[in-house]
């Protein structure tokens, strides 16, 4: 503080006051709501303090979702998308910066443009892709001719299929390529020392062993920033497993499984809405998340700042 | 940008660009052309060929009524959350970087929204505005009826507005305060010497040097809104009613996967796809100036 201001300091405690009961007020309902019995909860004069329920509501909320292999399937995607992004940012960008090729700028903006497309706006075709991964390659083996070649010549007919539909590969392949990840990588990598790299290679280290020896241990802060915002999108994607996952039971994943939650009269069949159960279990998959950011908020901040998304 | 010293290109390089790019290939390039293609072809909903039929799926589209409503709607979500989240960001960034006692704490509790997942949040709204449960069925005791966001297309908008506005404030608020920090000490002390006030300070200087941040942020936000919304209006209100919250993301969805009508969800994933470029590109040139100006 330059000079003593307390006016405005009162002043400032007031207004951020005022914007933390606007940020805390509707998550603290929706505590309140998971607290509360069924009656409670649904009758007229709406509770602001918590009542006693909370744990019989949480253990019913997760048995009624079956939240239990749920969230190993959801920890397991969010790992393989966390994992799988780092390793493609770090190798790509490394590629990128530390070789010497034509078509590097060309590479660097195929990557770039991906920003632009959104899984969102590409949904339906993306599906379709995901129903047969391997379709790009039937298609262009039929229209070159390949297909028709080794049918001639060898009377096997080409089909290709690779279905993900239902399955971890599904849930996670479409969601590695990082293009900010890449970004985040390559903007670290410019700043490494030339010296470093001669240096390797006059101790006659190949890239690979430059990369994993050097660049790896030097980027540690880098895979954490990028870890733990990559892992909350990882965790809240809904979209995309929405659609992929049919089986439920099977690869069903936390947030998806919070659609079903929203007790309108049509799921009830006319019955009281069990809010107080949607409310617990909305707690439950909103909490992993938030514990990382809190935990990671350092690294958390500075990945967000440094990809510029 | 440019190093000197480089390793020599071999397979080595070849094989760390080729994971990444065979993925891109498959689920960014092929869908984005296969959507172009189908936007163009009248396309049967479970295979058996499809037909050329030029620029007929984008005049149906263009010509629904239902569409254009959509687009509204978009619009108004889009601009409406941008404006409430951004306005509430800067002020809390603001306050916060005054740096009193506790600001940490202020920190953490502004930021941690962040991690909630969209659907997550619809749910949550959709029990704070539930006629029957939440704070408004307080208000339907005194004036029965009043508030019901399945019957009133106005309630409902401005509920997955309020939900939207309160998801994305995190964001822009950790944006604001990183800019506002990297300020320099050195001007806040020369504008405090020339006598300038805190409010002052905060009015002449440290907002025109927010303005890129500002730029940024709004157009992040803006393109965020157009496909981050899916999980709030798929959890709070379901598009409805009466279409009332169909976003153009939501109406994709239900068009493509509901209705079964790939062409159309094509057509109109093609123009959302033209949207978020033409954003995109705005927001590239605003971060290369960026790059001049810190």
């Amino acid at each position: 503080m330059i000079e003593r201001t307390p006016l405005l300091n009162i002043a400032t405690h007031v207004i951020l006051g005022f914007g933390l009961v606007i940020i805390l007020v509707p998550i603290w309902l929706a505590f309140v709501a998971a607290t509360q019995t069924l009656q409670a909860v649904n009758s007229a004069p709406v509770e602001f303090w918590p009542g006693d329920q909370l744990f019989v509501n949480l253990r019913e909320a997760w048995a009624q979702s079956d939240f239990g292999p749920k969230f190993v399937n959801t920890l397991i995607v969010a790992t393989g998308v966390v994992v799988g992004k780092i390793t493609l940012a770090c190798i790509t960008a490394f590629a990128l910066v530390f070789f010497n090729f034509r078509g590097r700028m060309l590479i660097f903006w195929m990557i770039f443009i991906t920003l632009m497309l959104p899984l969102e706006v590409r949904i339906v075709p993306t599906y379709a892709v995901a129903a047969n991964a391997l379709t790009p390659f039937q298609t262009i083996m039929d229209w070159t001719g390949i297909s028709w070649l080794i049918a001639m010549l060898s009377g096997v007919e080409v089909a290709l299929e690779w279905n993900l539909l239902n399955s971890y590969t599904g849930l996670i392949l479409p969601l590695v390529a990082t293009a900010t990840g890449t970004f985040l990588y390559r903007q670290f990598f410019l700043t490494i020392p030339d010296e470093l790299v001669e240096a390797a290679r006059m101790d006659g280290a190949g890239p690979l062993r430059f990369l994993w020896d050097v660049l790896i241990p030097l980027s540690k802060t880098n895979i954490a920033a990028l870890a733990t915002i990559m892992f909350v999108y990882a965790w809240n994607q809904y979209l995309w497993p929405l659609l992929v996952v049919t089986d439920r039971a099977n690869y069903g994943m936390v947030v998806v499984q919070l659609s079903d939650l929203v007790p309108d009269q049509l799921t009830t069949g006319g019955g009281t809405p069990t809010w107080h159960l949607a409310m617990a279990a909305t707690l439950v998959v909103m909490l992993p998340p938030i514990a990382i950011v809190i935990l990671m908020q350092r690294w958390f901040v500075r990945g967000l700042i440094n990809t510029d998304k | 940008m440019m190093r000197r010293a480089y390793f020599k290109f071999s397979w080595i390089a070849a094989a760390l660009l080729a994971p990444q790019l065979l993925i891109i290939f498959v689920f960014f390039y092929w869908p984005s052309a296969q959507a172009l293609y189908w936007a163009f072809t009248l396309e049967q909903p479970w295979g058996g060929g499809n037909t050329w039929v030029g620029f007929d799926n984008f005049r149906k589209v263009l010509s629904d009524p239902y569409y254009w409503g959509s687009v509204r709607v978009s619009v108004i979500y889009a601009l409406a959350t941008t404006v409430l989240a951004m306005t509430m960001a800067l002020v809390l960034a603001v306050f916060v970087d005054r740096q009193l006692a506790g600001y940490k704490a202020y920190r953490v509790a502004i930021i941690w929204p962040y991690a909630v997942a969209a659907p997550a949040v619809g749910l949550a709204f959709q029990f704070v505005f539930n006629p029957g449960a939440g704070i408004f069925s307080y208000i339907n005791t005194i004036a029965p009826g009043w508030w019901d966001l399945s019957k009133y297309p106005w309630q409902a908008v401005t509920a997955i507005v309020v939900a939207g506005a309160w998801k994305q404030v995190a964001y822009s608020f950790v944006f604001f305060l990183a800019a506002l920090q990297s300020i320099p000490r050195s001007l806040t002390e020369a504008a405090a010497m020339d006598g300038a006030r805190p409010l002052r300070r905060m009015v002449d200087l440290q907002l025109p040097l927010l303005t890129p941040t500002f730029f940024f942020l709004l157009v992040i936000n803006i393109t965020d809104s157009f496909t981050d919304s899916f999980g709030i209006v798929d959890t709070l209100t379901g598009g409805g009613p009466f279409r009332a919250t169909d976003l153009m993301v939501y109406k994709i969805y239900t068009d493509g996967f509901r209705g079964f009508d790939y062409s159309g969800a094509a057509a109109q994933s093609i123009i959302l796809m033209l949207l978020v470029m033409a954003l995109t590109f705005v927001q590239f040139r605003y971060v290369e100036r960026r790059v001049h100006y810190t």
